[in-house]
């Protein structure tokens, strides 16, 4: 995809953030660099800790970076108060004002801004609109549920047309049902605004189902963008393997390897093609990683890819995981998708299989 | 068989009887020193007074309370107001007023900052506040005399600087009342203050910041309309015990700027007009409840504003 600098929202280059100092100094963001897209749904994903708050907290301005610029259609933004930024912030508690109903909320940046009241009116309604309370204008925001509050949040944080809307883990106080319900509004709503989302949140499947693309943070450090089928199914690292979905990793040695793909041998002898990261490559021994419908289970067939024995049946409804100890010693997940009928043979406990690896099941690791 | 309604009646007695019980205490209090001697002082403040101070049990007379604002003419008898008395409570109430916002301007950056520090240097700050509570009030009174008189702090750093070559005349001048009640009553702005903001949640702040609002406005729309209740608080902690000061105007104010404190004590003491103290002494608590009850419908009234 050409990259065009216009074309981007946000440009976070080179940022450090450090907290304290002298010997108490924690590094909250090591020198970290990444483009949002106008119009993106982008995600920053990571356990808590990893730095995806603080890179928020940079881009409204509750904090300054402690070297590095952040640009906002190519303009730096970052000696900037939040005030004189044109970005707001879904805040995880929502930090909704007590002593102001739920239209008094969404006026308020309006109102800020100086706009004329007719305009200030006509926007709040617009807003109550787009995120269906009409009906709860006049309640206080102690008076409405917390999927409402949620909503409301929302709206406040629109009402002013903000360049870039930033979410800081927006749902993780609500229920499953409902943060269910909230991830397709928000989606819906950002289709609707046009505006771009910067999304927090630690919650994979959150980040998988909404996002268009996906940061992964670890230790104040951006481990790989990409869209969310790229990160799943192409994890550069072993961390990002581990932090979404499951993943089986085995050690093997590469053999040869050229235009994005590798060959490898397995400790079992057997040879198998894999998959690259984007600009690595690899020489001598390598982590691969097999993502646990990628493989599939078989008889022990000397053509199989690995060779074990099933120490444990999981039934998930959905599907099945059959849970291997491989002939070297490692553990192994296969999961089976589940249909009336039998998916195909079974397999008791204790009995000998073998693991089928297809054409693309396997992913060389950089670390 | 006790039936569980017997049961249920027996357990309520005894919750009315425990309450009576732990209130007890403060009960006898609120009734033996407080409740009590206001209703002997009401009873004393219709009666005539004695010659040597004391008054004439039995007897009944309106000549305390309309002293209180009016004196009989020496010569013709008839009544004027008592400009005296005016002057008294005029300066009483001002200086209260004037104290009392001025605490208000001093204490709320103060409480703030406090609000504002790691938890940890926050109860360090508030100890700092609170130290001068462990002396006498005398002395601290004394102390800020040292401070404010004439061949005190203030003006000999003054004269030694060169900004004046005279000394200020602070001491005995109503300034002296004022200054010596802010330095007195500060903490006891900061304290209510400081407790209301410490429960303020800083990401609404935060969020002022994030919807445009300047520092000004994050202040007056956000941060204000929530530390209400302390402002409130502070300001009847404050204004109270200003109006019915008697120690810090007598020390700083000298002789004769009197307030409704020295007032009374003069009455029941060389005075010798029991009477006329004691319906001071009424008028006084009067002004403080008609205050509150004022602050208290103003911001009932704002509350319901906002619904």
């Amino acid at each position: 995809m050409p990259e065009q600098p216009q074309r981007n929202a946000i440009e976070v280059r080179d940022v450090r953030k450090v907290f304290g100092a002298g010997e108490h100094a924690v590094v909250a963001l090591d020198t970290v660099s990444v483009s949002i897209r106008e119009n993106e749904f982008f995600t920053l994903l990571g356990p808590s800790g990893c730095g995806k708050t603080t890179l928020l907290r940079l881009i409204a301005g509750f904090d300054y970076p402690s070297a590095g610029a952040i640009l906002l259609h190519g303009q730096d933004i970052a000696p900037l108060p939040p005030f004189k930024r044109p970005v707001n912030t879904v805040f995880q508690s929502y930090a909704l004002f007590p002593h102001m109903t739920v239209a008094g909320n969404i006026a308020f940046g309006l109102e800020m801004l100086g706009k004329p009241k007719d305009e200030v009116k006509a926007r709040v309604a617009e807003m109550l609109r787009l995120v269906r309370m009409e009906q709860l204008a006049g309640r206080r925001t102690s008076q409405i549920s917390g999927g409402q509050q949620q909503r409301v949040a929302l709206a406040r944080a629109l009402a002013p047309q903000p360049k870039v809307l930033l979410l800081d883990e927006p749902l993780s106080a609500l229920d499953y049902k409902l943060r269910k319900d909230m991830q397709i509004e928000l989606k819906r709503l950002q289709g609707e605004t046009g505006i771009t989302f910067i999304f927090v949140t630690h919650d994979q499947e959150e980040a998988l189902t909404m996002s268009d693309r996906i940061a992964v943070m670890s230790a104040g450090r951006i481990l790989q963008v990409g869209a969310p089928r790229e990160i799943y199914d192409r994890p550069a690292q072993r961390f990002v393997a581990d932090f979404i979905g499951e993943s089986n990793f085995l050690k093997a040695e590469v053999t040869g390897a050229s235009a994005g793909r590798a060959t490898v041998r397995l400790a079992s002898g057997t040879k198998i093609p894999a998959s690259l990261p984007d600009g690595f490559s690899p020489s001598g021994s390598a982590t691969i990683v097999v993502r646990p419908e990628h493989a599939q289970i078989g008889p022990d067939d000397p053509g199989a890819a690995l060779h074990g024995t099933v120490e444990n049946v999981v039934y998930l409804g959905t599907d099945t995981h059959f849970h291997l100890r491989l002939d070297d010693g490692s553990t192994f997940i296969v999961r089976r998708q589940n249909s009336r009928g039998g998916a195909g043979e079974d397999f008791a406990q204790g009995s000998r299989v073998g693991v089928l690896l297809g054409m693309d099941a396997a992913q060389v690791l950089k670390d | 068989m006790a039936s569980a309604e017997e049961i249920a009646r027996a357990a309520d007695r005894r919750d009315i009887r425990d309450r009576w019980l732990l209130s007890a205490p403060a009960l006898v209090i609120i009734f033996v020193a407080a409740i009590g001697p206001l209703f002997v002082m009401l009873a004393y403040s219709f009666m005539v007074k004695g010659d040597y101070g004391d008054v004439k049990f039995g007897t009944f007379s309106l000549d305390g309370w309309t002293s209180v604002l009016f004196q009989r003419d020496i010569f013709d008898d008839t009544l004027g107001l008592a400009d005296a008395h005016l002057t008294i409570l005029w300066r009483s109430v001002s200086l209260s007023f004037y104290t009392t916002v001025l605490t208000l301007i001093f204490g709320f950056p103060t409480a703030y900052f406090i609000a504002t520090r790691p938890p940890q240097a926050r109860d360090v700050w508030i100890f700092l506040v609170t130290i001068p509570f462990w002396t006498n009030l005398l002395i601290r009174t004394f102390a800020m005399q040292q401070v404010i008189r004439n061949e005190g702090l203030i003006n000999t750093a003054l004269i030694s600087l060169g900004i004046v070559d005279r000394p200020i005349q602070i001491m005995n001048t109503d300034t002296a009342i004022m200054l010596g009640m802010i330095y007195v009553y500060l903490p006891l702005m900061v304290l209510p203050l400081y407790a209301s903001m410490e429960k303020l949640d800083f990401r609404l702040v935060e969020a002022g910041y994030d919807l445009y609002a300047s520092r000004w406005q994050v202040l007056r729309r956000i941060i204000l309309p929530l530390v209400k209740p302390g402002v409130i608080a502070g300001s009847i902690l404050v204004f109270i015990p200003s109006l019915g000061a008697y120690v810090i105007p007598r020390v700083l104010g000298g002789g004769k700027n009197m307030m409704l404190g020295n007032l009374i004590e003069l009455q029941f003491g060389s005075g010798r007009n029991w009477p006329l103290g004691a319906a001071i002494s009424i008028t006084l608590m009067a002004l403080v409840m008609i205050a509150l009850l004022f602050y208290v419908r103003n911001v009932s009234r704002s509350e319901a504003g906002h619904g």
